[in-house]
């Protein structure tokens, strides 16, 4: 391993990292905006030009807030937990290729950490392990809200996996590689190329497996406001609160950009006009995680095991099983 | 219909109808199909649109409340005003102790005494804020419409007493001068047309 890897390496870490908090921290702001406009609010205005600098007056209150660790708390484990959320969170993005590669000052540059060839694997995997922060903060946290909300996080997280990686199991059979660059190249000749000609079935049911992945609205039972106040978080305060947001927010970033890679087609063939095209893939798919919180109710924990083992899952073997079929006549 | 019926007919419009509501499947196919059709009946999707048309035709109805203030009814009943006469710009009150009579939160508190001209003189006169419930009797059983409510609603203070004393109950002289004294429309004010329903009294008796 020679200096000039490691080095572009920590770097490439070191420029997700930052753009990936601050996309955070600015995905709640549009999240806010965006519910507004929907409601006929106005939503964030006072601070900055149309409520801009409300990201910032977030941020210096959470990071000044006084961090209190209540009485009878499992203190390590309910200290760590929210690191398990983000770390996770920015872990999974190494596999993911955020943009074609691109030349500057003739270096050239891969804005991939790793190029690794389970990528896929790798991605899901991490954000499975997303699930022990949200399980272990609402079960150190000694309060009855957070310890349901981790029961059902750990119900929604596992079986939601079996619904993901089925779903994807059967793109993974037709590309052959578990490489989201390879995810990408397969699909470089354009529209028609796309993987979500071949297998709609597998983008509805793995888009439908994000938002339980992510607890966005219509399975947002995990911490859902109106029944079990913040679940998880409802005894967390200031940055580690942030911690969870920051990942739930990421998460949303991240797993926008797996849809968008594996089933939409990607960058492209690389040039400018993908990469843009990506951005714009990947902007549609968090608007509709935003866009499906003001329009749609939440689902109750057993209709959403219902969806899950009485619907998606057969669908998901169903066409894995005739994909297989197909692809082997 | 007979008599006593139409008062039994609870219909107050003649649209009302009953939601045709199925019956709940019972056996596994019923269930099964129900589940299909609302599947691909697309209600998701018109709920998607219509939060989607309200986001395109941005039509906000937010008031930016410090910056922008929604117009309050006249009878509104705020903060107290102490209101002087059009003619001669002296107050109204005469210190007939009405209204701390029948204050029910006992929040009015009044002194009186006899002045030079033989005339009540009203010395003292505070409404202690913190017990008010602006219920609005005082200003409904004052003879003399002197004391009112007024629209002043941003009443956050450091000091309750920021609010209860009379001269800055009282409307100031050179507002009055100005033409700008609000008369109250609320409890015990006089009903517009007042004029024309005043009658003599008659004498023949």
């Amino acid at each position: 391993m020679d200096m000039a890897y490691l080095i572009e390496t920590v770097v490439k870490i070191v420029v997700i990292m930052l753009i990936f908090s601050a996309l955070a921290g600015l995905g709640t702001y549009f999240e806010r905006k965006v519910l507004a406009f929907m409601q006929r609010r106005l939503g964030p205005m006072s601070v900055g030009p149309y409520g801009l600098l409300q990201v910032a007056a977030d941020g210096i209150k959470l990071f000044t807030k006084e961090d209190i660790i209540p009485q009878n708390v499992v203190a390590p484990i309910f200290k760590f937990a929210p690191v398990i959320t983000a770390a996770t969170a920015f872990m999974a993005a190494a596999a993911i290729p955020f943009w074609p590669q691109f030349t500057v000052f003739g270096y050239t540059v891969h804005p991939i950490v790793a190029d690794t060839e389970i990528g896929l694997l790798y991605v899901l995997a991490v954000m499975a392990i997303g699930l022990y922060g949200l399980l272990l903060g609402g079960m150190a946290s000694a309060n009855k809200f957070s310890l349901i909300s981790a029961a059902r996080t750990a119900a929604i997280f596992i079986s939601y996996e079996v619904v993901t990686g089925l779903s994807l199991l059967a793109p993974i059979m037709i590309v052959g590689s578990l490489s989201l660059i390879d995810f990408n190249n397969y699909q470089a000749g354009g529209v028609s190329h796309w993987l979500v000609w071949t297998q709609p079935v597998a983008f509805i049911l793995f888009w439908i497996a994000a938002f339980a992945e992510t607890g966005r609205t219509p399975f947002h039972l995990i911490a859902n406001d109106h029944e079990i106040i913040d679940g998880f978080g409802t005894e967390y305060s200031g940055m580690r609160w942030g911690l969870f947001f920051i990942g739930e927010y990421a998460n949303m970033f991240f797993i926008s950009f797996v849809i968008a890679l594996v089933f939409l087609g990607g960058f492209g063939d690389g040039g400018l006009g993908g990469a843009l095209a990506l951005i714009a893939k990947v902007s549609f798919f968090f608007f509709f995680f935003l866009w499906t919180r003001a329009a749609w109710p939440d689902v109750r924990p057993d209709q959403l095991m219902w969806l899950c083992w009485k619907v998606l899952m057969p669908l998901a073997v169903v066409n894995v099983v005739v994909t297989g079929l197909v692809m082997m006549f | 219909m007979s008599n006593i019926e139409q008062f039994k007919n609870r219909n107050v419009s003649e649209e009302y109808f009953l939601v045709d509501i199925e019956d709940y499947p019972t056996d596994g196919w019923g269930k099964f199909k129900r589940v299909v059709k609302r599947t691909f009946q697309g209600e998701l999707f018109v709920g998607l649109w219509v939060v989607l048309r309200e986001m395109i035709k941005f039509d906000i109805h937010t008031v930016q409340y410090p910056k922008e203030k929604m117009p309050i009814g006249p009878r509104y009943r705020a903060v107290h005003e102490m209101k002087r006469l059009w003619e001669s710009g002296t107050e109204r009150c005469i210190g007939c102790g009405l209204c701390e009579k029948i204050c029910i939160s006992d929040c009015i508190r009044m002194e009186t005494k006899i002045d030079e001209n033989s005339r009540k003189e009203v010395s003292e006169y505070s409404i202690n804020l913190g017990r008010c419930i602006f219920c609005g009797y005082c200003a409904e059983v004052c003879p003399e419409l002197a004391i009112t409510h007024g629209g002043r609603y941003e009443n956050a203070s450091e000091q309750r007493a920021h609010f209860v004393m009379y001269e800055d109950m009282l409307t100031p002289i050179d507002m009055l001068k100005a033409g700008q004294q609000q008369e109250f429309e609320g409890f015990g004010a006089i009903t517009p047309h007042e004029d024309e329903r005043v009658k003599k009294t008659p004498l023949a008796y």
